[in-house]
């Protein structure tokens, strides 16, 4: 019922005195800024939950062993090696893609050989030709191994006149430069859920902003100065896990202080368009006891489909849709890829699109159900 | 009486809720320099009014100019010129006095010493206190100094005596006498008789909705008992405010 009243302040001229709206937003930013410092459930949320993940998986490595093994386009796939490899049961061959898809995947360590096997000319015997990657030299080793024994295997003898070996040079691909981005996605989406929810749920309901209205700071004021603190907050989080992450893990940075950089202009982008989640829970929850519910609703499916642990392509087919639809797989996407490959923004153009087009729906939405008071 | 010049002036102020009119056709007018009182009983209307002064909510119909600005045009304009204190509020959340005021002096666009302003109101050893960890009437205090940070020209103070002992009210009562003496007009609501009599120069009854008296406590006595009302009982020199005042000494309590 008070909009139209501070609707129509926002025309009028700022009075007498030059009252300075910037002032009066730096102030704010100021306050909130320290206010969520003191706040023990953000600094848990944004750094606690992702650091101990970052710490459990990093001390944890990679898990069981299994063993992803490209075929080469062209090669022979109905030979006994072939039988013998997918028999160990460490090994998971991996067909139907092209060369250059390989070539990518084998970069990056996700798969961990490319097999190539020849029926030798005028010979029944096989040629089994192998390329192994520097991106994954452990299992690279293992799979030396099996092959050597296969090799040696009496059945097989006759019939595998020789391997031939080869090693590309690639990025060692670790467990942390999967982990890391998921987690920061995921701390970025509880602080800019979770947090603004909760913020402006309270000032509304503890009539710290109705105080606020006797004052002539705007509206807008508060909720950038409110924003600035967040992100503020929220950026410096993620450079601390970065570098937690990179000192401490060898997380990869593929060039240094640029890609920081641009993984945090990626995350801020990310905390705005999650901060509308908070501001649309806020508006539609009645009281403090209802943020979380809500928030997990939209936290948890994001939190579990979004490739925060998996890589959305180990889902079943059925649910890759969904992880497809929903803003934290765009934003740990381009994280990934700047991160790890190296990409600039350009490069990841499409995600930070889809992450643009979720923030304007969000946005649009929260104009509407927010509540003032 | 002398004219005085009107810094607020209400015209015929009608608030609804849905159907129900809490005020209904108010008007009045409060002088530069005075302690003006609204009193009255609980749900009359006096927040509801006063809020509407304010320009916290919107009214049904009616005229409200403060010290010459429209209420409906320049609600801007007011709020710089004047100080707020609410019957319920909130500060800040994890913030300390200090930075609390540092807050307001930022929103108000003041620029002012924050150690001064709790001196105003003896607060100045509970600086690095949270909001939440101060006594009723230390929160009262400091919602006094909230008020007083844009050296505004009226400020308005909804019970801000309600839960203070006798001594701490008797304080206050000197702080806003001393506010209201630095020039500040004081426009205050409060349910405690002997306060009003003592602080206001002009006090109106309000009852739901409408105004039923407005003069000088002085005036509104005599009329009363110029029409021949009698107390029930003799009146001792003394009563048991008195005895509270006597044994707990004069000064703040923490
Ligand atoms: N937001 C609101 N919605 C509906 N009715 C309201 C609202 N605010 C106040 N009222 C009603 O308006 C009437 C006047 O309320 P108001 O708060 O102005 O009274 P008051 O004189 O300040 O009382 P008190 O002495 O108890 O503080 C009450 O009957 C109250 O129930
Ligand atoms: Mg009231």
């Amino acid at each position: 019922m008070q909009k139209d009243i501070h609707e129509r302040n926002s025309n009028s001229p700022s009075g007498a005195g030059g009252y300075s709206n910037t002032t009066a937003t730096l102030a704010l930013a100021k306050a909130s800024f320290r206010s969520i410092m003191r706040s023990p459930s953000a600094v848990v949320f944004t750094l606690a939950f992702p650091l101990i993940f970052i710490l459990v998986f990093g001390f944890l490595g990679g898990g069981g062993t299994r063993i992803d093994v490209g075929i080469t386009p062209g090669s022979d796939v109905n030979n006994p090696v072939m039988g013998m490899l997918e028999k160990t049961g460490m090994i998971r061959l991996v067909k139907d893609k092209s060369k250059a898809e390989f070539d990518k995947l084998l970069e990056k360590g996700n798969v961990d050989a490319m097999i190539d096997v020849h029926r030798k000319v005028n010979s029944a015997a096989y040629s089994v030709n192998v390329v192994y990657t520097s991106a994954s030299r452990d299992k690279g080793g293992i799979l030396k191994s099996v092959l050597n024994n296969i090799f040696y295997d009496k059945t097989l003898k006759p019939t595998v006149a020789e391997i031939k070996e080869s090693t590309i040079t690639g990025r060692e691909y670790k467990t942390i430069d999967f982990i890391l981005p998921g987690q920061l996605g995921f701390s970025l989406l509880s602080t800019g859920v979770f947090g603004t929810a909760f913020v402006f749920l309270s000032l509304r309901q503890t009539l710290v902003i109705k105080r606020f209205f006797a004052t002539p700071v705007k509206r807008s004021s508060i909720v950038i100065g409110e924003g600035i603190a967040r992100i503020g907050f929220a950026l410096i989080g993620a450079l601390f896990i970065i570098l937690i992450g990179h000192f401490f893990f060898g997380f990869t940075l593929v060039h240094g202080a640029l890609t920081v950089v641009n993984m945090l202009i990626l995350a801020t982008l990310g905390v705005i368009v999650f901060m509308g989640f908070g501001f649309i829970i806020s508006g539609i929850a009645k009281n403090e006891s209802m943020v979380p519910p809500i928030s997990n609703i939209v936290t948890l499916p994001q939190f579990l489909l979004s490739g925060t642990f998996f890589s959305i392509e180990a889902f079943p087919s059925w649910l890759q849709p969904i992880s497809r639809a929903l803003p934290l797989t765009y934003l740990n996407d381009a994280m990934r890829k700047v991160a790890f490959e190296g990409l600039g923004l350009w490069d990841v153009k499409f995600q930070i699109m889809i992450l643009l087009l979720w923030g304007i729906g969000i946005y649009a939405v929260a104009v509407k159900v927010f509540k003032w008071e | 009486m002398e004219t005085k010049k009107a810094i607020i002036s209400v015209k015929n102020l009608v608030k609804k809720y849905d159907d129900f009119v809490a005020v209904q056709g108010l008007s009045f007018e409060v002088y530069e320099h005075e302690i003006f009182g609204l009193l009255g009983p609980n749900g009359a209307g006096k927040t509801t009014t006063l809020e509407i002064i304010e320009t916290l909510r919107d009214k049904t119909s009616g005229e409200i100019i403060v010290d010459g600005f429209s209420v409906d045009k320049q609600p801007q304009d007011i709020k710089q010129i004047i100080g707020v204190q609410l019957q319920a509020a909130g500060y800040y959340p994890n913030l300390n006095l200090i930075e609390l005021i540092e807050l307001f002096a930022g929103l108000y666009g003041a620029n002012i010493k924050p150690m001064e302003m709790l001196e105003k109101v003896n607060l100045q050893d509970k600086a690095k206190a949270k909001y939440k960890a101060l006594s009723g009437g230390q929160k009262q205090r400091f919602s006094i100094a909230t008020t007083l940070i844009n050296q505004p020209k009226i400020i308005f103070l909804d019970e801000p005596t309600t839960g203070l002992d006798p001594q701490a009210r008797r304080n206050l009562w000197d702080l806003i006498t001393e506010i209201r003496n630095a020039g500040t007009t004081v426009v205050i609501t409060t349910h405690y008789m002997d306060e009003a009599e003592q602080l206001c120069d002009r006090v109106a009854f309000v009852e739901r909705g409408q105004i039923i008296a407005l003069d000088t406590p002085d005036n509104l006595i005599d009329k009363l008992v110029s029409s021949g009302f009698e107390r029930k009982k003799e009146v001792k020199k003394a009563n048991l405010e008195d005895v509270f005042i006597n044994l707990t000494g004069q000064e703040w309590r923490e």
